[in-house]
């Protein structure tokens, strides 16, 4: 057990490393191959000379990317020291950098602007489980049914269905149509009703997309589980049928949704860029979106960092509640 | 994330195979074709009496099998009459227009209401001579947009699935069939790959592209990166199930037989496995056009896939986020669009692993 911990906490610093050099690469090596400076990229191209290296002193271009590199990684455990002209700054752990852009430090931004999106994977993560769990078990049960054919129809048109399009559907109904919630988002210390108001849309529409995705999910697995040996032995050992279901069934068919559900959340902590766009959350998905069109590296390093540590993180958890959700597993 | 959803009911089916006889294989490879012959026969009964060939009771294939349920499967046929038609209209997108006469990126001024920008009319500015409004602001025909805006999602939506089908195969295979270190390294590879936030990456990536690339300008070189890169993060759905396939089919006796009589390792990867790959290889390039699609939408809706003014579907959706107060039809006709193409793709797409494979769960 205890090995097993620290090899996946290793795997987990390995993905973590490699996500950082991959978003490096991205926004040194390319604009190298291509032959642009990449001062100029933040400094704009009217820039002078002094400017653009002032920008690359201060930030450290010059040096090998192996130096830029361990930098960044330094900042990030220990905090660093910027040295510009005979200033020093300091940024303390965990440092991500300053933006390129505004020239704020990127840890209390995207500190920010995470309860936003927490809020938003949260909140919609409930209702899609609900939902989608309960359409998907009463479908499997139900195969063939008129709510199995009701159900699964509105399931695939949700998988079907882009979440812009549903969200600004629902907007223009709801929202300017009917007057019914904010389209605004309201932080929740300002005053709950609002936030609530603001998010239910957001909510709903995420849900609608994942809930189609978690009953298909549940439907098919379930159906695979009641075809098995065991369940055909437990219920010849004369356990009643909603037993069967319930302590049996539900069991395995919750291993699959709970590794997606790792996979999901985990992703959607990096900002679900879509949905955030389309109700104007001010969430690390907008953060990150407008990050990448100013070519923000500090911002966009940041963001994709966090979402990766949160998608390897939860998958860890998902990992170590199976043996507690399925007795058959057992992590070696 | 469709791709995700028959991954645990395929993996198990390693059985599942297009028979041997239809692709002029060796005979060593009928081992196969009589086990899934002898599980299906019984399971299906009613088809016995529905195919024009039922006279003859042996000598149907599975191919055959699988053809004669994707027939009986209304919706299924539907969803692929649909995709059909779209295809004909990305093909005959030019003559189509022509026929109605406005080019998808001629202004129409007349037809926009100069004091709130939007078109002239009920519906926006729907009407004889404009099957399906104006765009709001310059008076585009929206008609014509959608219809070039087909060539963009399918042509996307294709190509990446076949970059992300020839990658997963190739690395799939050479994992499964080879193991030891180098299954270690792509497996590794193809882990990191689902983890990655994708969405995040293709839009970094995109942005940075430059204008001019491999000898091609401006839409082409965000067609051909969009085709890539979405490609290149669907490889790894495939390279997984095709890995596990590999691995359950090397063990089997027709390719230790082949094996025994001297064939060698590229004879036993392309004539005695690869055939074997086809029917779950089929199932999720199907199912994966959509999830493409969709990507290729949400790129272009949040600005980094194709430039304007070539047409696409997502970015007219985010064009119509200005207006969808004033001008709501501006945003149901290309999010319609969208809707019926991928739940068609879809239909198909579940039609056809039901159809591979009688143990599904329809």
């Amino acid at each position: 057990m205890l090995t097993y911990l620290i090899r996946r906490l290793l795997a987990v610093v390995v993905m973590l490393v490699v996500v950082m050099l991959a978003v490096f690469g991205i926004f040194f090596l390319i604009p190298k191959w291509t032959g642009v400076d990449v001062a100029t990229m933040f400094a704009g191209k009217q820039s002078d000379a002094a400017a653009l290296d002032g920008i690359r002193q201060k930030l450290g271009l010059d040096d090998p990317i192996i130096v830029q590199v361990f930098d960044f990684f330094k900042g990030i455990l220990v905090g660093r020291d910027y040295v510009s002209a005979g200033d020093t700054l300091h940024c303390s752990a965990p440092c991500f950098g300053y933006s390129f852009k505004t020239e704020q430090a990127v840890w209390p931004i995207l500190a920010d602007r995470l309860p936003v999106t927490l809020g938003l994977a949260v909140g919609a993560a409930v209702i899609w489980l609900l939902i989608g769990l309960a359409a998907g078990v009463v479908s499997a049960l139900r195969r063939g049914s008129i709510w199995d054919r009701a159900a699964m129809g509105i399931a695939l048109s949700g998988v079907s269905l882009p979440i812009y399009f549903t969200g600004l559907l629902s907007l223009a109904i709801f929202s300017y149509g009917l007057g019914l919630v904010s389209n605004e988002y309201t932080p929740i210390e300002e005053s709950f009703p609002e936030w609530f108001s603001g998010m239910i849309l957001p909510w709903l529409t995420l849900a609608f997309l994942f809930g189609a995705m978690y009953a298909r999910l549940t439907r098919a697995t379930m159906l695979e589980v009641m075809g098995e040996d065991y369940i055909r032995t437990a219920r010849a050992k004369g356990v009643r049928e909603p037993v069967v279901i319930r302590k049996h069934a539900m069991r395995s068919t919750l291993t699959p949704i709970i590794t997606l559900l790792g996979v999901d959340l985990g992703a959607l902590m990096g900002g679900a860029i879509l949905t955030e766009t389309t109700f104007s959350l001010p969430g690390l998905g907008q953060a990150v979106l407008k990050a990448i069109g100013e070519k923000d590296l500090p911002l966009i390093l940041g963001v994709t960092l966090i979402t990766a540590s949160a998608v390897v993180v939860a998958n860890l958890i998902v990992d170590l509640l199976y043996g507690v959700i399925d007795p058959r597993v057992r992590l070696a | 994330m469709n791709v995700l959803l028959a991954n645990g009911p395929l993996q198990r089916r390693a059985w599942l195979v297009i028979p041997p006889a239809e692709r002029g294989c060796s005979p060593t490879m009928t081992a196969p074709l009589h086990d899934a012959s002898a599980e299906t026969a019984p399971v299906d009964p009613a088809l016995a009496g529905a195919g024009d060939d039922a006279k003859s009771i042996e000598g149907r294939s599975l191919g055959r099998i699988a053809w004669n349920r994707l027939k009986r499967d209304k919706v299924a046929l539907t969803g692929g009459v649909v995709v059909l038609l779209l295809i004909l209209i990305a093909v005959c997108a030019p003559y189509i227009v022509d026929l109605l006469g406005h080019p998808p990126d001629q202004h129409h001024e007349d037809a926009i209401d100069p004091l709130f920008q939007t078109p002239k009319g009920s519906l926006g500015g729907l009407s004889s001579e404009h099957l399906l409004g104006v765009e709001p602001g310059n008076g585009r025909d929206i008609f014509s947009r959608i219809v070039y805006g087909a060539r963009v999602s399918l042509l996307v939506g294709f190509l990446s699935a076949v970059v992300a089908v020839v990658v997963g195969t190739v690395l799939g295979a050479l994992a499964g069939y080879f193991g030891g270190w180098l299954d270690a390294c792509i497996s590794r590879v193809m882990d990191m790959l689902l983890a990655f936030p994708q969405l995040l990456f293709i839009i970094s990536l995109i942005s940075v592209v430059p204008n001019e690339m491999f000898g091609l300008t401006g839409t082409g070189v965000r067609l051909t990166v969009m085709i890539l890169v979405i490609g290149f993060f669907g490889w790894p759905y495939i390279g997984r199930i095709v890995r596990g396939q590999t691995l359950s089919l090397r063990e089997r006796e027709y390719v230790e037989a082949a094996r025994s009589l001297g064939a060698g390792r590229r004879y036993i990867l392309f004539k005695e496995l690869l055939p074997n790959l086809i029917a779950p290889i089929t199932v999720y390039t199907t199912l994966m056009i959509p999830t493409n699609i969709l990507t290729e939408a949400a790129l272009s809706f949040l600005g980094v896939g194709v430039k304007p003014p070539t047409a696409s579907w997502g970015q007219m959706l985010s064009q119509a986020v200005r207006y969808y107060e004033t001008d709501p039809m501006f945003m149901v006709v290309p999010g319609v669009a969208i809707f019926i193409t991928v739940l068609a793709f879809n239909l198909f797409g579940d039609g056809v692993r039901d159809a591979l494979d009688p143990k599904g769960s329809r």
